[in-house]
């Protein structure tokens, strides 16, 4: 008889394996999901799952859509490797994006080439300031940070709202809920003239070596594994939970503040209230496709980016509703948390009894 | 404050609570079982959009409360495979359905959006219904009196009867529940679909009494104040109904300074006050004990496997 066994260790070949089967059994659902529900399955699928990687135009805005997804996902890897959940990415992403834009409002009429660097030194802030609440009620008070980090990302986007229509509303923008927008000292150059890829880009693979250097190469990123894997033994060891619970918070809410700020100087070049688009969760999918591995993490971002530029894609080829992009994307998670049961669980003949 | 006010003021607030009693209560069987079910906020959504579109399809208030349910439970079958037959992460799954449902119930919702439906209304006789006072007791939805008695079923079912003995001992100490020889698998799946029915109800109670209407994302993150609200109720059934009225409360504080014309505060600042209330709950809970998950089954969020 077959029999589930557990392995002694987590198989590699299936942990590098895993994604890819998790897209393709996703497409096929897909395929048959929306096939069902009276769509044109076939195209839905090929539209967001392949079109955006086959047509060399979409990769611009391939990179464009990754690089948050993957600066984000750095950082909550590394959180999520010890055990913190961080889960409000989404807000300190937004609080980054209004801390640099102070500084830009700030900075308005100044021209010099340390804007930029400001702006940028205030959207990290900005995005640690806001993940710090968290990890202190978490050290102090264990105060579970899934929940806080969530509610904060609410609280963040209502002031994101209350800005925009209030002090910050643009005095020439008729009126329109919106920021001034951006000088050219205050926006984030491209690396590629004419095109949209922007300096986020470059920067998000950079930070992606970074952050593989200090997990795999660092007594900092050994403590995290070790945290996560054995508290017990961490403490043992001399690895203090409540340090790494404040040095992964800080990391993951930086890096999402830094995506934040990007994503205000570069494709938006202004603040408004459609800001927030949800890259803060997806990243978290993209973190999970990535095995909370930096490089994997880069490949997640770019199948993550695909199935955005994918969805509009689709809006028009098939008119796809746009909500069907985060169905894939959250079937994509379903996907690989299913088949992971194949990287710690092997199936086997029934051995008998010695 | 006239009168009139008064119980309008106390009507408004028991329908703003009572989705929440509802999601909190199902998460709080599931979280005694040892499941730790983040997925509130999809079920709660999938709940919504089933609820309404069947409620508008049909005309049927009771068929549309019973797709609600239903769908409920189906979202929670998909973390429930996931988590306890796959054991996956718990958090992740959770994260998952809630991704999942936001994007479900967009698509489905995507042909009622800005349809309305006839609010689901109160079952007693006009004559005690509509009286101006007596109305806070007899005026309310059927949901309102089901999660009321809930409450009470729950708070016996997990304290006096031997199946609620039996589903806490597998929350408190799956490995000693598994050896005596309860199914441990079977009891949480039976309690994440309790859970499950009872977030999608909750979720149909936005669509088909309090907006009546569907909108993108309706409940808006009320499945994870109800989260907290397990917390906060120290996973006791009685202090959970204190919570949840609590924050219908807050959330009302809103609807009332708008009535009011109260415009020295800005309106997203009142929007802000329910989540902002959240996370002051959860510290003052954990200031006043030692250590943050005294209450909680010993066992939530563990995956378990037989062998």
């Amino acid at each position: 008889m077959l029999e589930w066994r557990r392995r002694r260790e987590p198989s590699l070949p299936m942990l590098v394996l895993s994604p890819l089967i998790a897209i393709g059994l996703t497409m096929l659902t897909g395929m048959i999901v929306f096939t069902a529900i009276g769509y044109d399955g076939f195209h839905a699928v090929e539209s967001i799952f392949l079109t955006p990687f086959l047509e060399p135009q979409r990769w611009a805005d391939i990179g464009v859509k990754g690089a948050p997804l993957v600066m984000i996902a750095l950082g909550l890897a590394i959180g999520f490797r010890a055990n913190v959940w961080n889960i409000g990415a989404e807000g300190q992403y937004v609080m980054g994006a209004i801390a640099g834009t102070g500084v830009a409002l700030l900075t308005y009429d100044m021209t010099g080439w340390w804007i930029l660097p400001a702006m940028v030194l205030a959207g990290i802030l900005g995005g640690m300031a806001w993940a710090a609440i968290p990890a202190l009620l978490r050290v102090k008070l264990q105060v579970s940070e899934i929940l806080t980090s969530l509610m904060l990302t609410y609280v963040a986007v209502q002031f994101l709202y209350f800005l925009v229509r209030g002090p910050w509303k643009d005095p020439g923008g008729f009126n329109f809920p919106q920021t001034r927008m951006f000088t050219a000292d205050q926006t984030l150059p491209t690396v590629i003239e004419g095109s949209l890829v922007h300096l986020g880009i470059p920067v998000a693979l950079l930070l992606a070596v970074v952050a593989w250097l200090l997990m795999e190469k660092t007594t900092a990123g050994y403590a995290v594994k070790v945290v996560g894997l054995a508290p017990a033994a961490a403490r043992h060891g001399g690895f203090s939970a409540a340090r790494t619970t404040w040095a992964t918070m800080l990391l993951s809410g930086g890096l999402a503040g830094l995506a934040g700020l990007f994503e205000a100087a570069g494709p938006f070049g202004q603040l408004t209230p459609q800001f927030p688009v949800g890259y803060g969760f997806t990243a978290i999918i993209v973190a999970f496709l990535g095995r909370l591995h930096p490089l994997g993490i880069v490949f997640g971002g770019i199948v993550l980016a695909g199935t955005y530029v994918g969805g509009e894609i689709a809006q028009s080829t098939v008119r796809l509703p746009q909500a069907a992009t985060g169905l894939f994307q959250a079937m994509l998670l379903f996907m690989l948390l299913a088949i992971d049961v194949l990287v710690r669980w092997q199936i086997g003949w029934k051995r008998r009894a010695a | 404050m006239t009168t009139a006010m008064l119980v309008s003021i106390i009507m408004t607030l028991i329908a703003a609570s009572t989705p929440l009693l509802l999601a909190s209560l199902g998460e709080l069987v599931a979280e005694k079982s040892g499941v730790l079910n983040l997925g509130v906020e999809g079920m709660m959504l999938c709940g919504a959009v089933a609820g309404f579109a069947v409620a508008f399809s049909s005309g049927s208030m009771a068929l549309g409360l019973l797709a609600a349910i239903l769908a409920g439970v189906a979202a929670a079958m998909v973390f429930a495979v996931l988590a306890l037959s796959l054991t996956a992460n718990q958090v992740a799954t959770g994260l998952a359905l809630t991704i999942f449902g936001i994007g479900a119930s967009s698509l489905i919702g995507a042909g009622f959006v800005g349809r309305t439906v006839q609010r689901l209304g109160p079952i007693f006789p006009a004559a005690l219904s509509e009286h101006p006072v007596l109305r806070i007791v007899f005026g309310q939805d059927v949901v309102v009196y089901l999660s009321l008695a809930l409450v009470a079923g729950v708070s016996y079912f997990l304290r006096r009867t031997r199946a609620g003995l039996i589903l806490r001992a597998v929350g408190e100490n799956d490995a000693s529940a598994h050896a005596i020889g309860y199914p441990v698998v079977a009891i949480r799946y039976a309690a994440v679909a309790f859970g499950g029915a009872l977030a999608g109800l909750g979720g149909a109670y936005f669509s088909l009494a309090l907006t009546p209407m569907w909108a993108e994302r309706l409940t808006a993150g009320r499945g994870w104040i109800a989260l907290a609200l397990v917390v906060f109720s120290a996973w006791k059934p009685g202090r959970l109904l204190l919570g949840a009225y609590l924050f219908g409360a807050v959330m009302t504080l809103e609807l009332q300074a708008k009535a009011a014309g109260v415009s020295w505060l800005a309106p997203e600042v009142l929007a802000m006050a329910p989540y902002l209330a959240t996370i002051a709950v959860l510290t003052m809970m954990s200031l006043g004990r030692k250590t943050g998950r005294l209450d909680a089954p010993a066992c939530l969020g563990k995956p378990f496997t037989a062998s």
